[in-house]
């Protein structure tokens, strides 16, 4: 195993978490398309959400490869679930801490890192996806006052979320020098939610569209400078590829998991499945990626974890688990044959989850060309 | 595993790095169209100590860890992988064994001459009827009085034209299957040995690919490796070691037809701008940057549990061999579309890298047989 | 004979695509690979050559930051025996002249038949360091040396001169001289030497044994810039007629014919 004592004792525990206390749960949540509000409490109470955090501010004071663990042992059970906990911990726990004035720490910071409060990220819009320059959504500052108008769609866990950590433009015009990042809380008049999305997988996740409607925030819920909002979701992202990098991983082992158990237990003309080359084959060729996958993981974590630059590394992991999870969900339902159409086996739901992976936080596109741009030097 | 490289291992990939750009792959076209072994490369390699990388250096060795071996591998097969190929073997798949089963007066005797490059070592498993299916193999060796009688024929051995050490595979009691394979240490100037015919390989052509012929070529008892009947474990231990450093000279192979893609990319105009700015071409370069930077982690991580002591880490060095040969394959493929026609022209370092990168799906295991190894321990 | 090796570790611009930082006085480094300057190695080789001919010991000195330690590592694994740096983060601004004070207020501490440092380094081409640091020892010295002759107090040393002449100069010791590229075959270090290096410790030194207020900054770097593109090559193709009438009509247009 890649890990030292400390980071296998951890990952342990949370393993025996996702077993037993998560699995159960991931069909229901997936049928009934129903938020986890069970589980998001118990993570809290295992002191889940905090992992990067020192412990001042409610967290653990553990480390990036901690985090990159617990996502990937917590989506091998329910991609749902993990999805929460990743948007939770990494694109609003993170900004607030690597952003947040000591006010605002205290403030916001211990509370989600306790679990006491939800916390989400608004980012995306109907027109800024991939390209966050586009940002349309506006903001002013009048007297002691931000006020903020537009709309954000695409939004995990909006719809529950407590503390929302958002993006918006004084002058679209300016592109990225524009931009900065603002806390909005729940309640807050002028903050209305839209629709929830009905989606293809991580159906226990909510996704919310969040509409601003001159909605009006003190002026001390700006986090960092005027202008640094650009900064503080790179920044964030980095570390948030990170996590849909494990998460990719965690859905893409459950998938393995759940293949070698049925092909050791599946006989076609009285021999196991699992004798067969063409079934090796595809097992090994996985196997071997997942594991790649998890070394691109845990070296991006080891050097967030270093201070070291890592934008190159965390869009290679981020390309490299999602791409390789949609394989091994494919190859999983392929060796389940029709069984692994039916909701009698999780492989369905896994292919149906990990989809997402390619799409959030950067395409495969954007990523390639992130990826390129840095080894072209440019 | 600890991501980042200690001092000394920095301090030799830059070393390696500069010997290897400056001295060796100047010598790459060349040899790679002669197919001459590069005997003064190989001295100079010796010099530095890169013909024994973890062998103690009581032995003449250079005492360094295995991540160091695949650092080393990377550095010279980017350079030039005929030349990465013969310090692999004769590092990992003559040395090695001899280190890890050799007595202490075989030890003595062997890895020093093994380490100053004085004598190239070599491996004899693969037979013309016997490949992947090492346990078919037919070549006996009868004990006679203080003696083994050996006979049989082995094929595709690198380094064969030029080494003074082979460790040689052969069945001291058929009956007994595959545990009735005896490993032997062979000297070259034995009577009743003799070379057969030279490979005219497509790739890695520098490497004095050659058969070996055995006719009752006797061999003293002595040079028995291990026990009678250990052979077929020797065999695959040594494997396990030397799967390390192929899937080492697979990303050594791979980063350097990177390298050139980048390079080429940014000069090549078409349409009017550079050909690195169309996203078509930085989507291969960013595939090709991802597959590269995956399998060297893999390789690191087999060599890493190797050096931690791990007993038994055959599925991560089956990963790293497999992973590793299959992308150089698609990476090096994806560099010569880069290069478009020119690629295709022995003028330019792709079309050679393209041929060298084949055998790595091949040799020392197919990447079936890697498979099958990693499947098996999946699915225990 | 006791030699002292100045060295500087230096990035590797000659096959790298390179651009001005955000100050405006730099360029970007993040991308780049650095190593020792190459006149630098050329020094250090020489020392090595003459250690061993002689005995004595070599020490390598070097002003900069901490990775530059890795740098020194090598030379160490190269053949010097002891290493020191003095620590450039305790120096804000630095150019060459203020480097050849600090070199000289940790090298006079020091006891030497020989100081060799490259004739030029490939970042900022300054080319003083080492003249400057001569005198300012108070030594001779001799630049773009390209042969050296020494016996026990005196060297017999070439300088290498445009349009291949050579100075011949005879030097009384200890003196500094400046190396050129060529002098030698910088040797690689091998891996066992790369071993005991790794392990060696390095003298570090800082602002407090130097003295800071006492260094003079004679320069100041005010801007780093590209120079636009004046001049344009045009390769012209096609068969040699087609080239020609082609020449024929860009000297029309250009009024030269």
């Amino acid at each position: 195993m890649i890990l030292n004592d400390k980071h296998l004792q951890f990952k342990k525990k949370v393993k025996e978490f996702a077993d037993n206390v998560v699995a159960p749960r991931a069909i229901e949540l997936d049928l009934k398309s129903e938020f986890p509000h069970d589980l998001v409490k118990k993570m809290g109470e295992m002191g889940l959400y905090g992992l990067f955090i020192p412990k001042k501010y409610g967290g653990a004071g553990l480390d990036t490869l901690s985090y990159a663990i617990a996502v990937e042992e917590i989506s091998r059970a329910c991609g749902s679930t993990g999805i929460f906990f990743a948007a939770h911990s990494s694109l609003a726990i993170a900004p607030i801490y690597i952003a947040g004035n000591e006010i605002q720490k205290q403030k916001w910071l211990i509370p989600l890192a306790k679990g006491e409060k939800i916390g989400s990220f608004g980012l995306t819009e109907p027109n800024a996806g991939s390209d966050a320059s586009a940002t349309e959504t506006t903001v002013k500052l009048i007297g002691d006052e931000y006020i903020i108008n537009g709309t954000k769609c695409f939004i995990t866990s909006g719809h529950v979320a407590d503390v929302i950590v958002l993006t918006a433009t004084k002058d679209p015009s300016l592109g990225y020098h524009g931009i900065s990042a603002f806390i909005v809380e729940k309640g807050t008049p002028g903050f209305i939610l839209g629709k929830e999305e009905d989606k293809l997988g991580l159906r226990g996740s909510i996704t919310s569209e969040l509409i601003f409607e001159d909605c009006k925030i003190p002026k001390e819920n700006l986090l960092g400078n005027e202008g640094d909002g650009f900064k503080i979701f790179m920044q964030t992202l980095d570390g948030g590829r990170i996590s849909i990098g494990a998460l990719a991983l965690g859905i893409a082992q459950g998938a393995l998991d759940a293949t070698v158990k049925f092909v050791k237990t599946n006989s076609k003309n009285n021999r196991l499945l699992s004798r067969y080359q063409s079934i090796q084959s595809m097992i090994a060729e996985i196997g071997t990626e997942i594991e790649a996958a998890r070394l691109l993981i845990h070296q991006s974590a080891a050097l967030k974890d270093a201070g070291k630059p890592l934008t190159k590394e965390a869009a290679m992991a981020k390309y490299y688990a999602s791409k390789i999870g949609m394989k091994a969900t494919n190859i999983a339902i392929e060796i389940h044959g029709m069984l692994g159409l039916t909701k009698k086996y999780p492989v369905e739901r896994f292919i149906r989850d990990e989809k997402l992976m390619e799409i959030g936080e950067g395409t495969s596109e954007i990523q390639k060309i992130v990826i390129a741009r840095q080894i072209l030097g440019k | 595993m600890n991501f980042g490289l200690t001092n000394d291992q920095k301090m030799l990939q830059s070393e390696v790095r500069k010997f290897a750009e400056n001295e060796l792959a100047p010598l790459a076209p060349e040899i790679d169209i002669s197919g001459e072994f590069p005997k003064e490369s190989i001295k100079k390699l010796a010099e530095l100590g890169l013909l024994g990388i973890f062998v103690p250096e009581k032995y003449g060795g250079s005492e360094f860890d295995y991540v160091s071996l695949a650092i080393a591998v990377e550095e010279i097969s980017r350079a030039c992988a005929s030349t990465g190929v013969i310090v692999a073997v004769n590092n990992s798949l003559c040395a090695y064994p001899i280190m890890q089963f050799g007595t202490e007066e075989q030890k003595q005797k062997y890895l020093p001459l093994i380490c100053s490059g004085e004598k190239i070592g070599a491996i004899g498993i693969t037979e013309p009827n016997a490949g992947s299916d090492v346990a078919a193999m037919e070549t006996t060796a009868v004990m006679e009085g203080d003696h083994y009688i050996l006979n049989g024929t082995k094929r595709f051995i690198t380094n064969a034209g030029e080494a003074g050490i082979f460790v040689i595979f052969a069945y001291t009691n058929k009956e007994l299957k595959h545990k009735g394979i005896s490993a032997f240490i062979v000297e070259r100037d034995t009577p009743g040995f003799s070379l057969g015919k030279h490979e005219d390989l497509m790739g890695i052509r520098a490497t004095a690919n050659c058969e070996l012929i055995y006719e009752d070529c006797k061999i003293p008892k002595e040079n028995l490796l291990g026990e009678e009947g250990q052979g077929f474990y020797i065999c695959m231990n040594t494997l396990d070691v030397s799967r390390i450093d192929i899937g080492a000279q697979a990303v050594g192979i791979s980063q350097a037809a990177l390298d050139e893609a980048v390079k080429y990319s940014k000069e090549r105009v078409a349409f009017g701008r550079p050909i690195c700015k169309f996203e078509m071409i930085q989507n291969m370069l960013a595939e090709m940057a991802t597959q590269i930077h995956a399998a060297r982690m893999l390789v690191y991580y087999a060599a890493w549990c190797k050096d931690a002591g791990i007993k038994r880490f055959s599925k991560e060095a089956a990963m790293a061999k497999y992973y590793a040969a299959n992308i150089s394959v698609d990476v090096t493929r994806k560099a010569v579309q880069i290069f478009g026609g020119y690629g295709y022209s022995k003028d330019y370092t792709v079309e050679r890298l393209y041929r060298d990168a084949k055998i790595l799906e091949l040799y020392e295991g197919t990447s079936e047989i890697q498979k099958v190894v990693i499947a098996s321990e999946l699915l225990k | 004979m006791d030699i002292i090796v100045c060295i500087k570790r230096v990035p590797q611009t000659a096959e790298a695509e390179v651009t001005i930082d955000s100050s405006g006085k730099d360029i970007e480094k993040d991308r780049l690979s650095f190593d020792i300057n190459e006149s630098d190695s050329y020094a250090l080789e020489e020392a090595v050559i003459l250690k061993e001919k002689f005995g004595g010991t070599i020490t390598v000195i070097s002003v900069g930051y901490q990775d530059t330690e890795d740098t020194l590592r090598i030379a160490l694994a190269k053949g010097a025996d002891n290493a020191i740096r003095v620590k450039a983060e305790d120096f804000e601004h630095i150019d060459g002249y203020k480097t050849s004070q600090i070199l000289k207020s940790v090298i006079e501490k020091e006891s030497y038949d020989l100081i060799f440092a490259g004739c030029i380094a490939t970042d900022d081409a300054y080319s003083q360091v080492g003249v400057t640091l001569a005198e300012l020892l108070n030594i001779p010295h001799a630049s773009l040396v390209i042969n050296i002759d020494t016996s026990e107090n005196r060297a017999d040393v070439n300088r290498e001169l445009e349009e291949g002449l050579m100075g011949h100069l005879d030097i009384s010791l200890p003196a500094l001289f400046t190396i050129q590229t060529g002098i030698n075959e910088p040797r690689y270090a091998s891996l066992i030497a790369i071993r005991r290096a790794a392990k060696k410790e390095i003298k570090v030194i800082g602002q407090e044994e130097i003295n800071k207020d006492n260094l003079l900054l004679n320069t100041e770097i005010e801007e780093l810039f590209i120079p636009p593109k004046t001049k344009e090559v045009e390769i012209l193709t096609g068969s040699p007629a087609e080239s020609a009438s082609k020449l024929a009509e860009i000297f029309k247009e250009k009024g030269l014919i």
